[in-house]
C-alpha cells in the first residue's frame, strides 16, 4: 500500500509540496464526515432562531460534505485499501480510531447520499408536521446521520455505543412528532430500544474486562487466546441481543412497525431505510471483525440460530404484512423480513451469502427508501394509506406511482432492478451451505411480495375509474386531476428509483470492486 | 455460599438491580414505573463498570507527582498496582449523560402522552387507543373533558 505513494512523491520535485499539503487535506477528510454534520447541527437552531427558512438549504449544505468526504473515502479505499484515522493524533489502541475498509467506505456513501436525498424530501411534509419546529427537524435530523455515519466509520466500541445512542435519541424525538399512536409507539421504542443499547453496553464491558481493550482492530487480536473464556461468551450474547434489538431481528421486532408507522412522512424516510441497515452492518462487524468468523460457528452455534430465527422473521413479516391493509404499515411489516433476508445471509457463513447480504443491506436500503418516499408524497397530496386509495392513483400521480413500482418489482425479484441480485447472491449461499429450507424460504417470500405489491399496483393501475356509478364516466376519467408530487420530493424519488435500477445494472462491478473485499478473506 | 456472593458482591448487586429494572419495565403497565425500571438498569450497568475499575489495597488515582519520584525517573518507578484504571469512571460520564438524555426524551414523550389520552396506565391508553381506531371518538376522552 506505501510503495505507489512514495513513487508518487519522488515522480515531480516542483509539485511535490503543493501535492503533499493537499493530501494532508484530504487525509482529514474522515474526521470531516463525523465534525461537519455534527457542528451543522449544534449551528441549526442559532440559525433557525431568526431565519426559520433557511434551516432547510442549510441542512442540505452540509449534508453534501459528508457525502463529499464519504464518496472520497471509498475511492481512497478503492484505490489503496483501508486506512485509518487517529481522532486527535492518539496511537490506536488507546485513542479512538476512525476505520475505514471497504465495507465501512460504501456504508458511509449510502448513509451520506440517503441522507441528503431525504434532506431534500423533508421540506414539504416537514412543514406541516413540523410546523413551527422547522429548526429542531433539521437538528435532530442532522443529529441521526451523524450518529448513523459514526456508528459506521468508527473502530472503537465504546464509541459505537454513543452514536447508537445519539442515533436513537434524534430517532425517538423526530417519530414522537407522528400522527396519532406515535408518542405510545415512541415510549416502547425508547424503552425496547434503551435495553438494546444497554446489552450493547454490556457486552463491551465484559470485553473490556476480559481484556482491557475498546478498540475493534486490537480486540480482535487479543481475543481469540480467550475464546472460550465464559466473560467472553457472555459479552458476545449481550451483544448479538443488543444489535438485535436495534435491528429488529424477528422476536425483538415489535417496536419496529408501530415506531416507523406513525413517524412523521417527513422522517420515516430517513430512519427507516438506514437504522435496521447500519445495525446489520453492526452485526457483520461484531460477527466476522471482532470475533473471528469461526467463533459464531464452532464455539457457540450462533449462526445456525441466527438462520432459523431468520427463517421465521422472513415468514413472519411476510405473512404480517398480508395481513394489513395500510400501505405504510404494510411496508414497516416487510422490512422485518428484509432484515430476515440479511441476518439469513450471514447466518449461512460463506462467501456468496455474506456477499448476498452485504449487497441486500445497501439494496433495501433504497427500495425501503424509494417506497417511504413514494408513500409520502401520495400523503402529502391528500391521498390516504389504505390500499383501496390507492385507486386510479396512476392517473393522478404518474411520475410517482411509476417508482413505486419500480420498488415493488425489485422487492419481488424482477432482473432488471437491484433486488433480484441481492436475492440471487443469497439462495446461492443458502445452496452452497445446502440450507434448502432457508432456499425454499427466500423464494416463498418472493413469491408474498409479488402478492403484497400486485395488490396494490392492480388497484392503482388496472381498477376501473372511481366514477362507475355516475354515467357519464368518459368525462369523469379525463377530469382527473394529475397532480403529481413537488419538486422537492419528485428529485429524490426519480434518484432512488433510478438507483435501484443502476445498482442492479451495475452489481457486478459493486461486487468487484468493492464487496468482494468487504468479506472475509478465509470464506 | 454466603462468602461466595460476599467475595463478588458488587456483582450481585449488579445483576440484582438489573433484574428489577427489566422486570419493572417488562411487567408494570404504569409507564412512569417503566421509566423507572429503565433508569435501574441503566443504573445497574454503571455500576458494574464502575467496580470494574476498583483495585484494594490502597490504589489510588493515577496522578504522578514529580516530587515524589524525580522527572527522569517516573517511568521506572511506577507500579500498577498503586494505581486504579480511570477509563472505566470516564466511559461510565457519557454513559450517565447517555442516560440522562434518554430519560428526558422519554419524560418529554409521556408528557405527550398524558396530553393526548389523559392517563399514563398502559391499559387505559390502549383502549382509548382501540377507540380511536374503530368509532373516530374516543368515549373515554370525551367523558373526562
Amino acid at each position: 500500500m506505501a510503495a505507489p505513494e512514495t513513487t508518487n512523491y519522488c515522480a515531480g520535485k516542483k509539485t511535490n509540496y503543493k501535492k503533499t499539503s493537499l493530501k494532508k487535506m484530504i487525509d482529514q477528510l474522515p474526521a470531516l464526515i463525523i465534525v461537519a454534520p455534527l457542528l451543522g447541527a449544534f449551528l441549526t437552531p442559532i440559525i433557525g432562531w431568526r431565519y426559520q427558512h433557511l434551516c432547510h438549504p442549510w441542512t442540505l449544505l452540509i449534508l453534501t460534505i459528508p457525502l463529499y468526504s464519504a464518496v472520497g473515502a471509498l475511492l481512497k479505499v478503492i484505490r489503496s485499501g483501508p486506512f485509518g484515522y487517529n481522532l486527535g493524533g492518539w496511537a490506536p489502541p488507546w485513542g479512538i480510531e476512525y476505520r475505514i475498509d471497504y465495507l465501512s467506505a460504501i456504508m458511509l456513501v449510502l448513509i451520506a447520499a440517503i441522507g441528503l436525498l431525504a434532506a431534500v424530501n423533508a421540506r414539504p411534509a416537514g412543514k406541516t408536521e413540523f410546523k413551527g419546529k422547522e429548526a429542531q427537524l433539521y437538528t435532530l435530523f442532522l443529529l441521526q446521520i451523524t450518529g448513523l455515519l459514526g456508528i459506521v466509520i468508527t473502530g472503537d466500541l465504546f464509541n459505537i455505543f454513543v452514536f447508537l445512542e445519539i442515533t436513537s435519541l434524534s430517532g425517538y424525538g423526530l417519530i414522537a412528532h407522528g400522527e396519532e399512536g406515535a408518542p405510545m409507539a415512541t415510549f416502547n421504542y425508547i424503552i425496547i430500544g434503551t435495553i438494546g443499547a444497554s446489552f450493547y453496553l454490556l457486552g463491551v464491558g465484559y470485553l473490556y474486562m476480559a481484556t482491557g481493550s475498546l478498540n475493534i482492530a486490537d480486540l480482535a487480536t487479543l481475543l481469540p487466546a480467550l475464546y472460550h473464556s465464559k466473560i467472553i461468551l457472555v459479552g458476545f450474547a449481550f451483544f448479538t441481543t443488543g444489535v438485535a434489538i436495534k435491528m429488529g431481528l424477528f422476536p425483538l421486532h415489535i417496536w419496529m412497525p408501530d415506531a416507523y408507522t406513525t413517524a412523521p412522512n417527513s422522517v420515516s424516510t430517513l430512519i427507516a431505510p438506514l437504522m435496521t441497515k447500519v445495525a446489520a452492518y453492526l452485526l457483520i462487524r461484531i460477527l466476522f471483525t471482532l470475533f473471528a468468523p469461526h467463533f459464531a460457528l464452532s464455539v457457540i452455534p450462533l449462526a445456525t440460530i441466527l438462520g432459523w430465527m431468520a427463517m421465521i422473521a422472513i415468514i413472519v413479516g411476510g405473512v404480517k404484512a398480508l395481513a394489513q391493509t395500510d400501505i405504510k404499515r404494510m411496508v414497516a411489516y416487510i422490512m422485518v423480513a428484509e432484515v430476515g433476508y440479511i441476518v439469513m445471509g450471514i447466518s449461512v457463513m460463506n462467501r456468496a451469502g455474506l456477499t448476498g447480504a452485504i449487497l441486500h443491506i445497501i439494496n433495501d436500503a433504497w427500495m425501503i427508501f424509494c417506497l417511504f418516499l413514494t408513500i409520502g408524497a401520495i400523503s402529502y397530496r391528500g391521498h390516504g394509506r389504505e390500499i383501496y386509495h390507492f385507486q386510479n392513483l396512476s392517473k393522478k400521480m404518474p411520475l410517482t406511482m411509476a417508482a413505486f413500482v419500480i420498488a415493488a418489482l425489485s422487492m419481488c425479484g424482477i432482473p432488471p432492478a437491484c433486488g433480484f441480485f441481492s436475492k440471487w447472491y443469497l439462495i446461492m449461499g443458502m445452496i452452497t451451505a445446502k440450507q434448502w429450507i432457508f432456499a425454499a424460504t427466500l423464494l416463498c417470500s418472493s413469491l408474498i411480495n409479488a402478492v403484497l405489491f400486485f395488490r396494490v399496483i392492480e388497484k392503482a393501475y388496472l381498477a376501473p375509474p372511481e366514477s362507475m356509478g355516475h354515467g357519464h364516466e368518459d368525462h369523469e376519467a379525463e377530469n382527473i386531476e394529475r397532480k403529481d408530487a413537488p419538486l422537492s420530493m419528485m428529485i429524490p424519488i426519480i434518484i432512488s428509483a433510478l438507483a435501484i435500477l443502476l445498482l442492479g445494472l451495475f452489481s457486478g462491478k459493486i461486487i468487484d470492486v468493492v464487496i468482494q473485499h468487504a468479506v472475509p478473506a478465509i470464506f | 455460599m454466603t462468602e461466595y456472593i460476599l467475595a463478588k458482591y458488587n456483582f450481585w448487586i449488579y445483576v440484582v438491580l438489573m433484574m428489577i429494572g427489566l422486570y419493572a419495565m417488562m411487567g408494570k403497565r404504569n409507564l412512569v414505573k417503566k421509566l423507572i425500571g429503565m433508569n435501574i438498569f441503566q443504573t445497574s450497568i454503571i455500576l458494574l463498570f464502575v467496580s470494574a475499575g476498583v483495585k484494594k489495597g490502597g490504589a489510588t488515582v493515577p496522578i504522578l507527582r514529580h516530587s515524589d519520584y524525580g522527572p527522569e525517573h517516573v517511568e521506572h518507578l511506577i507500579r500498577v498496582a498503586d494505581y486504579l484504571n480511570p477509563l472505566p469512571h470516564v466511559l461510565m460520564l457519557t454513559a450517565i449523560v447517555v442516560s440522562i438524555a434518554t430519560t428526558g426524551v422519554a419524560l418529554a414523550t409521556l408528557i405527550l402522552i398524558y396530553k393526548r389520552y389523559n392517563t399514563l396506565e398502559e391499559d387505559e391508553i390502549m383502549a382509548i387507543r382501540k377507540d380511536i381506531r374503530s368509532y373516530k371518538t374516543p368515549r373515554i376522552l370525551r367523558s373526562k373533558d
